[in-house]
């Protein structure tokens, strides 16, 4: 972020309750301008609530939402510049897909034909200008998608909420339209607040993530911090497939941590902040972080037996026994299937970790 | 399905009880649309087609009651039947949109249980009221006796509409700009037309066939149709009463395909 990077939606220390339930416990974010910005967690975790008192439809319990430096927690939804992909995308069933995409500008107090002028224009830009006089009952999933976007996009709000907008639809038609969705973010300029409990989504087009469990905020950061490195276990078992070990920490030298799993086995990886010698906790290893081989071939290699291949399409999976220790998932690209070797159920080998593979985890 | 073992068309018996419940509800309606066309003078005996009963209710000696009658039922239907789903509309929307409030299943009980009194008890109570107040006993009551008890028949297919409508739509109209009331006119209502349009036809077609509750709170002289029916089978059925009966068999037919084509057209789909 450079430092003249404007905050589009600032949450500080936002507390949401519902009588004696805590939704959400003391959040505290900020989501700049022009960003794609993903609320990622598991059902019940306080996203879509976050999201929905950003856009006005749950009142905040404490602490202040503001929108570009202005404080909107008092204000009804129809005086907030944002709007709103709703999961069932709430398209008004008895108006044309015209009269839907121009609804908000109308109420906005632009003129009847200016506004659905400029509804055939995002019509034109979601690719369904021809389906402008259609009722939503006769589109499909994808397209009532799109109507919704254009919907919420016409007005062109300060910042587009997302909730969840494509978990209705099939697999190929979401891979789809998170690329579409990334590029509309880029075309139109407009923060976008998304919410999802897909991580591969959540992955895939944001620019920043925040992880969410149990309303509170579990880890703040762009898609590649949040995979590489992840703060504490939630994270690291919520997003992606990871090995999470049992270790404790035996020795702390040069900024390396080495540690001691069960069977004798010792792995080394970088020291965190706050998990000192003695320290009970888990490390977590990316099954494609590691590799095997006959000899060991790295500084960090375990001795092993294959207990399963699995084949998965464009990877392979391998279960490894470690001798009286843990077992290890290991995965290999089918790509990579030169360079690197799969071993025969039975077979016994090296599991070996690249240097910074290993990462230590805040329970 | 034809070939389904548990389609309900094998059990033993289910042609026959199927047209013994189908005889028994129209055979009497059957039998009073017939004979209305009767040429004789007869109840039982047919002497031909003839369409001299309706000519008598339009111009015979009673005509001049009937048609005052008529014009009673009508207008306190129509006026009823409005001011009932009006009323109805509001109670649906602060009960079905009002959240979970104290006293929410109480109220829903307090709406829907005149349904389920008596109407025998609902009019002897109307009347005790009419008189305690000290209104006199004209159309004036006849009217408040009938918006007052056309209420809950307006008032069930009105909610059960609108707990069909999410209420996401409404979020995304406040979403998109709109207020409170815009939301409710251009979104809410719209949405809800099936459903008032229903509980309006219901509530006419009870408010024009009420004779109960009309007998007790009418005043002397003042007649709606099915009161003034009453009246003239006192003094012997004749075949005239049962063409005004055709008649109004035909405006409930009427109403009831309506209530049915509009509540078919779900526009919420």
């Amino acid at each position: 972020m450079s430092g003249d990077t404007k905050i589009a939606i600032d949450v500080r220390e936002a507390v949401k309750r519902y009588g004696d339930f805590t939704a959400l416990k003391t959040i505290s974010l900020s989501i700049m301008d022009n960003e794609f910005f993903t609320l990622l967690g598991p059902s019940g975790c306080g996203k879509t609530t976050l999201l929905r008192m950003i856009a006005g439809f749950e009142d905040v319990t404490e602490g202040a939402i503001y929108l570009y430096g202005d404080e909107i927690a008092g204000l009804p939804p129809n005086k907030r510049p944002v709007n709103t992909v709703f999961q069932n995308y709430a398209l008004f069933p008895h108006m044309t897909v015209l009269e839907n995409v121009a609804f908000g500008m109308e109420m906005r107090g632009r003129s009847k034909s200016d506004a659905r002028k400029r509804a055939g224009e995002m019509l034109d830009l979601v690719q369904l200008q021809q389906f402008a006089a259609r009722k939503p009952s006769q589109l499909s999933g994808g397209q009532q998608q799109r109507v919704a976007l254009a919907r919420a996009l016409a007005p062109e709000p300060k910042v587009l909420l997302l909730d969840e907008p494509l978990s209705a639809l099939d697999l190929k038609l979401r891979k789809a339209m998170q690329l579409e969705l990334k590029h509309l973010q880029r075309e139109t300029g407009i923060t976008f607040i998304f919410v999802t409990h897909d991580q591969e989504e959540a992955l895939t087009m944001s620019d920043r993530i925040a992880v969410m469990s149990a309303g509170e905020l579990q880890q703040l950061g762009s898609p590649t911090d949040i995979y590489e490195r992840p703060h504490n276990m939630f994270v690291a078992d919520f997003i992606g497939e990871t090995n999470l070990l049992e270790v404790s920490v035996d020795a702390i030298k040069e900024g390396r941590a080495t540690c001691h799993l069960g069977g004798g086995h010792e792995l080394t990886c970088n020291a965190v902040d706050g998990i000192g010698i003695g320290s009970k906790v888990h490390m977590s290893i990316r099954p494609e972080r590691l590799y095997m081989s006959d000899s060991p071939a790295e500084a960090e290699s375990l001795k092993g037996r294959v207990k399963e291949n699995i084949f998965v399409g464009t990877d392979i999976t391998t279960i490894v026994d470690l001798a009286d220790g843990p077992d290890f998932t290991v995965r290999t690209s089918n790509s990579d299937r030169g360079n690197k070797r799969i071993f025969e159920p039975g077979a016994e080998m090296f599991v070996n970790m690249e240097r910074g593979a290993g990462r230590l985890l805040v329970d | 399905m034809s070939n389904n073992s548990f389609d309900i068309r094998a059990y033993t018996g289910f042609r026959a009880i199927t047209f013994l419940c189908l005889a028994i509800l129209y055979a009497p309606l059957v039998v009073v649309t017939i004979y209305s066309f009767n040429a004789s003078q007869s109840l039982t005996n047919w002497e031909g087609l003839s369409l001299r009963w309706y000519v008598e209710v339009f111009t015979g000696p009673e005509s001049a009651k009937f048609k005052t009658a008529a014009r009673n039922s009508f207008i306190i239907a129509i006026i009823a039947a409005t001011t009932a789903t009006i009323l109805a509309t509001l109670a649906a929307t602060a009960m079905v949109r009002g959240g979970k409030f104290r006293l929410r299943t109480l109220s829903f009980g307090l709406i829907s249980l005149p349904l389920m009194v008596p109407e025998i008890v609902l009019a002897v109570a109307t009347l005790i009221f009419f008189n305690s107040i000290g209104l006199d006993r004209g159309l004036l009551t006849i009217l408040l006796a009938h918006i007052a008890f056309c209420i809950p028949f307006a008032y069930l297919p009105i909610s059960a509409r609108m707990q069909g409508i999410e209420d996401s739509y409404e979020q995304a109209a406040l979403d998109l700009y709109a207020t409170k009331r815009q939301a409710f006119t251009k979104i809410l209502l719209p949405l809800m037309m099936p459903g008032i349009i229903s509980g309006f036809l219901l509530a006419f077609i009870v408010s024009l066939d009420d004779f109960i509750i009309t007998n007790f709170v009418k005043g002397a002289g003042v007649e709606t149709l099915p009161t003034a029916i009453f009246g003239s089978v006192k003094q012997g059925i004749k075949p005239n009463i049962m063409a005004i009966s055709t008649l109004l068999l035909l405006v409930s037919i009427v109403m009831v395909t309506i209530s049915y084509l509009v509540s078919k057209k779900d526009n919420t789909k």
